[in-house]
């Protein structure tokens, strides 16, 4: 009942929060429905249009290096989400939540990102947003 | 139970929106913004005067127009379709947009210019991401300063508008008179049509005969409603309006739009291709 109350609670404040994108391609190619936690080392930040573009290594079980590439949003609407340019940086350890792109290859889409210092930067996107 | 989860959720929201209106108020100090809900009844409208920063009254999000102009959204319903002519209609099928109910999957099928960071023209910049806009306004002419790509073009109160101009423009030749104290009405032609230039994002098709008519009424102080309609009688059979009194309001005179918090929205190729190479590709988007 909590946990049900407290999802309820999330997606109010997600709602309130979310201001629209810079709508520059379609979202078809993403499980929006999927998130997919990462722990990794940032290897380049680019807070640029149309959405800023963070890579990522994440070590695999089996010791391999996973090389990942996630959008985030434009830095008009990043700003609002409490994000600048600086956020980032090459070597951070982060943890990062993406919406996977539906063919498996390691490229996403951000949800969040808890940055070193255990602050949390949310990057939710609505339809109204994606325009779809 | 019930009745602690209804309290811890009460706690919550009380610290959720605690913390949102602190939020927001770092934002306004920031940005230079007022806090609206405090202020008294909005003042008359001023005399002939549109000047300042404006912004959707219903939030950035309504200015966007992600899915086609505001008043005709691409949707599917007919009461939203343009009447196309059928130049009109073979244009349309020949541009292949990311959104709309004709939206090409994977991306890289689409043929929008505004993926090559063209420029959007006239009047493909009143329809896409109107968020922040300001007028700057002299006896001579209104300038008016897009946010996205920092473009601008001039509305011209001193003269007439010519039967035709030499030649077209990615932002056209508008010429602006007062219809009473508090309506400006542009008529704007010689603009980049078909093929260099679309309409909206959902790929409708504009022309270069083609007429735009925006028409400014500042209702009070504060607010002011916006309507464009297009003739354009190369690709549709009668004119249309695409904006219907879409609502602006007035921000502060010191919003900091073009300063330290706002950020630019710049379409750099460098950009484009970094985004395509990493996120936008084949290897997102492949089956």
């Amino acid at each position: 009942m909590r946990r049900k109350l407290l999802g309820a609670l999330a997606l109010v404040v997600m709602a309130l929060f979310s201001v629209p994108v810079f709508a520059h391609h379609g979202s078809a190619g993403l499980d929006s429905s999927k998130k997919v936690v990462l722990k990794g080392v940032v290897t380049e930040w680019r807070w640029q249009n149309p959405h800023s573009i963070l890579k990522f290594d994440v070590k695999s079980d089996d010791g391999t290096i996973v090389h990942w590439s996630a959008e985030a949003n434009n830095p008009a609407d990043m700003v609002e989400r409490g994000w600048t340019a600086h956020s980032i940086k090459v070597g951070d350890e982060i943890t990062v939540t993406v919406n996977p792109v539906k063919n498996g290859a390691p490229v996403g889409r951000i949800v969040q990102v808890v940055l070193p210092d255990g602050r949390t930067l949310g990057n939710s996107y609505t339809s109204a947003e994606t325009g779809h | 139970m019930r009745r602690h989860s209804l309290v811890l959720v009460g706690l919550l929201a009380f610290v959720t929106f605690g913390f949102m209106e602190a939020a927001r108020s770092q934002r306004s100090q920031q940005s230079g913004a007022t806090d609206n809900t405090q202020k008294a009844p909005s003042a008359p409208a001023p005399s002939h005067d549109i000047s300042g920063i404006w912004s959707p009254a219903r939030g950035p999000g309504a200015g966007i127009q992600a899915n086609g102009v505001a008043a005709m959204p691409d949707d599917g319903k007919p009461e939203h379709t343009p009447p196309y002519s059928a130049a009109g209609l073979k244009a349309l099928q020949a541009h292949k947009p990311l959104y709309g109910q004709r939206a090409v999957f994977p991306s890289n099928l689409s043929n929008d210019p505004r993926d090559e960071c063209d420029p959007l023209g006239f009047p493909r910049a009143d329809f896409y991401q109107i968020r922040y806009e300001q007028f700057v306004q002299t006896d001579r002419e209104i300038v008016v300063l897009y946010e996205y790509e920092k473009r601008w073009r001039s509305i011209w109160l001193d003269r007439e508008l010519p039967k035709e101009v030499p030649d077209t423009r990615w932002y056209g030749y508008s010429v602006g008179k007062w219809a009473d104290d508090n309506t400006l009405v542009v008529q704007t032609i010689g603009f980049n049509g078909e093929p260099r230039a679309w309409l909206d994002e959902t790929g409708r098709p504009i022309s270069d005969e083609a007429k735009v008519e925006e028409r400014f009424h500042r209702g009070d102080h504060d607010s002011m409603d916006w309507t464009v309609t297009i003739d354009d009688p190369q690709m549709y059979t009668k004119p249309w309006v695409a904006m219907n009194k879409f609502p602006m309001k007035l921000e502060p005179k010191d919003f900091d739009i073009w300063g330290t918090y706002q950020q630019e929205m710049i379409c750099a190729p460098s950009d484009i291709k970094a985004y395509n190479d990493s996120i936008g590709g084949s290897e997102y988007e492949s089956k």
